[in-house]
């Protein structure tokens, strides 16, 4: 049913990073580690600053799990969950994304 | 009138004070109205670290008053007055000033002057003594005349005149009437090493010299003859021949006095008049006098509980002394002597290293009685703990001198002291109280300090301090852990050590080699950091990109919507008419807040990030840089307006301050550095709270390091007088350099310097006197930072790849519509939640 929404080419992605992409009205940040060959995607609002702004967060990984901090107030968000690290009832949204022949797909409903 | 009864106390100094502070906190501060008299033009001051006045402490720095206390406490001072007789009959004190005052209780603490050997010609002029702040003054001003200093007496104080004599720069000689220097503390073995060590430092030191007169010199203004026939020229004499109680007063009005002087008091501290009690070094208790402030402040709270109905009493106190000079570690720690009967003695003595250590034991072996350490004080806690708590010594108490050359650890674990063992015996701190301030949350030193007051009179307990903190943070399970993160079993120091060593050049190099994981926040910046400051390769670098918070991602600071501020930098403040005109048109063009930051140039707020590469073309365009605001690197050098233009000035502030911007912008280390330079001593640019701070003086530049505003102000310290430009820029990049090589991340310098072991001194032989042999490789290293400098913004606009990252949608050219500004005096601010919903549609920018 999920229905994938090409957002561009695997090089508008920046490595061990995120960019912003914007899939219908909604505001995507997508993340890309090419080391382990994956991408990520939640929602680029920061729940804690109420700005846009997830896309520009530091990522990597705690106790385990892959995340991005976000760049205001540093609270963590598990990429692959969209659960805060830090406060058990914060929680963004996570999306579908893949790589498919060098483009980029996301899908809102994955 | 009132019912309190009125308590004189009679001197303002270090126990005269102490004892009104410890009267305020208790439940006595209704009880009394307070009067003091205080002979010396200031309040109370710390004559501990008096020398320190020498080092570019002001009177100010000293001073153990805070605030108004005595207006807040309702106690009258008379500065400048001296109390002059006691009229025990009619419970009268007279002041010399005439002012008089009926008395219920008097405290004397009147402490003590000193002892000038009435050797003829001790009256002459530039004879003399190391007491007041007013002595310090004269002794500097007449040591700008002259060419050589001698001190008489070799004991602890006179000791650290002689230092101060020498970094004065006079050739300084020590006379010593005993056969060794500090003959009470310590033994002949410790004395002969002691005398090498000094005479190592460059001053002379004569013992067994017996001064039989001072007349006209020939090459110097003075000449002293001694007994054996020998003579001395100098310009200074100063007298540090011990101390004597000040004990006229008490002796004018009658009260019992100890045989060679000193104010006789009992357990409770009372003279033989029950109504006047005696403190400080004007008391003599038991035949003793103590010339040490501890044993003070514990007479003092002994009256203070005694006045209050308690049984407190003052029964004796541990003599026990560190000492620390030019980098010489003396100590001594009770039964020095061996006076005990049949102690035994252990002796260890290393010739090459020039240390000499000596415990004093009981017959049986378990006990320590006394110590004297030289050369290597380090052991000075341990052994003073043993003593004082009479803790069993080990099996071989001789393993607690000698080096340990295998592992095994022969120090005293602080876990073995008893709570009741006193840490800090300035204030009585003991270690159940400091265990219950780390409980109640002091996790680090500062806040103990600040908490129970330990390690803030001379200094001598810091060490263990910091032991009781660590052993009960470790107890609690508070990691006293170092790794940087999880990700790194390392500190920042260990990785910035194996990124030189192994030449590392990418986060992902180190984190295979040395890491593991992926890394996080904070090991990314961190070690981003430590790849910009050693290799300097711009931050955008595909390599680096990722380890750069959003700031530096941006090079710009994100603000809480989520746009950016923009900060071209203004070298020294400086900045022309067309500058500032550009800088008007760009804000005003792109619809920008203007404001001008604390650190003098202009902050433009509110661009999104799709508009920080055209304005920042612009800016660049109009001929500024980037003023690296977003990077923990150097922030700016601050100025005031200098000779150029005021009529105070003695150099150019400006010049310089534009000068060391330019050659330190860019520089990344572990936290923002902060630079300042003044003009002449008015100090209008904030130097001294800064992380390098520059004053001009009459003959060259005044450097100051270390020092902070924000969250916990630190003075910065003096570090070296009078410099010329060039060493004065060899100093800074030497500092500046080791501390991005030694500090933890996001420490600033103030913190560093709290943290380095042995301080200021410490840093100073590095830097200075090159004890690690590395200035060399520091400078170069700063020199590469310098010569491969760039303007990110710069190098960033060149870049068609690196500008794609500058766009709020990978595939979309529309902005950010949650951005939304409203107006405010006349300039946009970011809307709140609510105005947010109103204005949904009004768009601004
Ligand atoms: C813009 C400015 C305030 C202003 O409008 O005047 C400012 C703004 C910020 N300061 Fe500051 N500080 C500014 C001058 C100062 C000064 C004054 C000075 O430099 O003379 C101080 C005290 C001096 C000092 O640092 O010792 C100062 C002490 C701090 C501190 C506390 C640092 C400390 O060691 O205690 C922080 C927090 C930190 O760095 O951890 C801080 C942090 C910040 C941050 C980064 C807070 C944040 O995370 O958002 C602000 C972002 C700057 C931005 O968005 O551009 N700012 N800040 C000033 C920029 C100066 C400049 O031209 O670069
Ligand atoms: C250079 C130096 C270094 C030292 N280093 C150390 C150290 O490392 N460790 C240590 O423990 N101790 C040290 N000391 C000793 C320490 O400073 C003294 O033990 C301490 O100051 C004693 O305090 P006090 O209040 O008894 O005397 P003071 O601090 O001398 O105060 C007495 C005050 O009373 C005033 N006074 C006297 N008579 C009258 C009167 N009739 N009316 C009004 N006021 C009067 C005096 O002017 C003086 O201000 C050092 C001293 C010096 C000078
Ligand atoms: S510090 Fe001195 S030179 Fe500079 S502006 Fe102030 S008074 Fe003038
Ligand atoms: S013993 Fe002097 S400060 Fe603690």
């Amino acid at each position: 049913m999920a229905q994938w929404i090409d957002i561009g080419s695997e090089a508008d992605l920046q490595a061990d990073s995120g960019v912003c992409a914007l899939v219908e009205t909604t505001q995507v940040a997508i993340f890309y580690m090419p080391k382990d060959n994956k991408v990520y995607a939640i929602n680029n609002y920061d729940p804690f600053s109420k700005a846009y702004v997830l896309s520009r967060g530091l990522i990597g990984d705690l106790e385990g799990k892959i995340m991005v901090a976000s760049p205001i107030y540093k609270q963590h968000f598990n990429l692959e969950t969209g659960q805060c690290f830090e406060d058990d009832t914060v929680r963004v949204d996570c999306y579908g994304v893949r790589i498919e022949n060098g483009r980029v797909e996301v899908s809102l409903t994955e | 009138m009132n019912n309190k009864q009125t308590l004189v106390v009679i001197g303002n100094g270090m126990v005269g004070q102490h004892f009104l502070t410890g009267l305020m906190t208790s439940s006595l501060r209704k009880t009394y109205e307070v009067v003091t008299f205080c002979e010396e033009n200031r309040v109370a001051y710390d004559r501990v670290h008096l020398t320190e006045f020498f080092s570019g402490k002001t009177a100010e720095d000293l001073s153990l008053v805070e605030g108004d206390f005595f207006e807040e406490n309702g106690i009258t001072i008379h500065i400048g007055d001296k109390a002059k007789t006691i009229d025990r009959a009619r419970k009268l004190v007279t002041s010399e000033k005439g002012v008089t005052i009926a008395y219920d209780k008097i405290i004397l603490a009147t402490g003590s002057y000193p002892f000038v050997p009435p050797i003829p010609g001790h009256q002459r002029e530039q004879c003399l003594v190391y007491r007041t702040i007013e002595d310090l003054e004269t002794i500097t001003k007449i040591a700008k005349k002259s060419k050589v200093g001698a001190v008489v007496g070799g004991g602890l104080l006179g000791l650290e005149a002689a230092k101060a004599l020498k970094d004065l720069g006079l050739k300084t000689h020590i006379v010593q009437f005993a056969p060794r220097l500090m003959a009470v503390q310590v033994d002949e073995g410790g004395g002969t090493m002691l005398e090498k060590k000094i005479e190592d430092l460059g001053i002379s030191v004569h013992t067994s010299k017996n001064t039989t007169k001072i007349v006209n010199g020939k090459s110097c203004f003075h000449k002293m003859n001694f007994a054996d026939g020998g003579e001395l020229e100098t310009d200074i004499i100063l007298f540090s021949a011990g101390i004597r109680p000040r004990d006229n007063l008490a002796s004018a009005s009658g009260l019992a006095l100890g045989a060679r002087g000193g104010i006789q008091i009992d357990n409770q501290c009372r003279t033989s008049d029950p109504d006047i009690f005696a403190i400080g070094e004007c008391a003599i208790w038991q035949g003793q006098i103590f010339g040490l402030v501890a044993p003070g402040y514990a007479m003092a709270r002994t009256v203070v509980n005694v006045l209050e109905g308690g049984d407190a009493e003052f029964t004796g106190a541990d003599m026990s002394t560190k000492l620390k000079l030019m980098g010489v570690d003396v100590a001594s720690i009770g039964d020095a002597h061996a006076h005990t009967k049949d102690a035994l003695i252990y002796t260890y003595q290393n010739g090459a290293d020039e240390v000499y250590k000596r415990l004093v034991v009981s017959s049986d072996k378990k006990q320590l009685l006394g110590a004297v350490l030289v050369g290597d004080a380090s052991g000075y806690g341990t052994l003073l703990q043993y003593c004082l708590n009479e803790i069993e010594l080990p099996e071989h108490p001789d393993s607690l001198i000698l080096p340990s050359r295998s592992d095994e650890s022969v120090g005293l674990g602080v876990d073995a002291l008893p709570d009741s063992a006193q840490i800090c015996s300035c204030h009585d701190v003991s270690k159940g109280q400091i265990c219950s301030a780390v409980e109640s949350g002091c996790m680090t030193l500062g806040a103990l300090k600040d908490e129970t007051k330990a390690a803030t009179g001379c200094g001598g307990c810091s060490a263990l301090l910091k032991s009781v903190l660590d052993s009960e943070l470790e107890k609690a399970g508070i990691e006293v852990n170092t790794d940087i993160c999880e990700h790194f079993a390392h500190t920042r120091q260990d990785l910035y050590n194996l990124v030189m060593v192994e030449e590392i050049k990418t986060f992902d190099e180190l984190l295979e080699n040395h890491g593991q994981g992926r890394g996080c926040e904070v090991c990314r910046q961190a070690v981003g950091s430590i790849l910009a400051s050693y290799w300097n390769e711009y931050v955008l670098e595909k390599n680096h990109l990722s380890l750069q918070d959003t700031n530096d991602t941006f090079l710009a600071n994100m603000q809480k919507d989520g746009t950016y501020s923009v900060v071209p930098r203004m070298t020294g403040g400086e900045v022309s008419p067309d500058g500032l005109i550009a800088v008007g048109q760009i804000a005003k063009k792109y619809k920008l807040y203007t404001k001008i930051t604390g650190g003098q140039r202009v902050d433009l707020f509110g661009a999104r990030v799709d508009q920080l590469p055209p304005i920042w073309k612009e800016l660049i365009d109009a001929g500024f840089e980037s003023g690296h605001a977003y990077g923990k690197s150097l922030r700016t050098v601050k100025s005031c307006v200098g000779s150029t233009w005021c009529r105070f000035g003695v150099d150019d502030s400006v010049g310089l301050a534009v000068e060391l911007e330019n050659r330190y912008k860019g520089l990344r280390a572990p936290h923002k550095i902060k630079f300042a330079v003044s003009g002449c001593t008015r100090e209008c640019a904030e130097a001294q709270g800064k992380d390098i701070g520059i004053i001009a003086t009459e003959s060259g530049w005044n450097l100051y390091v270390c020092g902070n505003g924000g969250m916990k102000p630190r003075h910065g310290d003096l570090f070296a007088t009078d410099l010329d430009k060039e060493t004065l820029i060899k100093y800074i990049d030497r500092v500046l350099i080791f501390y991005v090589r030694t500090a933890d991340r996001l420490q600033r310098t103030s913190v560093w310097m709290e943290n380095m072991e042995g301080g200021l001194d410490y840093l100073k032989s590095v830097v200075i006197d090159d004890k690690l042999n590395i200035s060399a490789s520091l400078e170069t290293q700063m020199q590469h930072v310098v010569d491969s400098y760039q303007c990110e913004w710069k190098t960033t606009l060149e870049s068609e790849e690196k500008l794609k990252r500058f766009r709020h949608f990978v595939n979309s050219d529309k902005t950010d519509e949650n951005i939304v500004f409203v107006e405010e005096r006349g300039q946009i601010r970011p809307a709140d939640e609510e105005e947010r919903e109103h204005f949904k549609l009004v768009e601004v920018a």
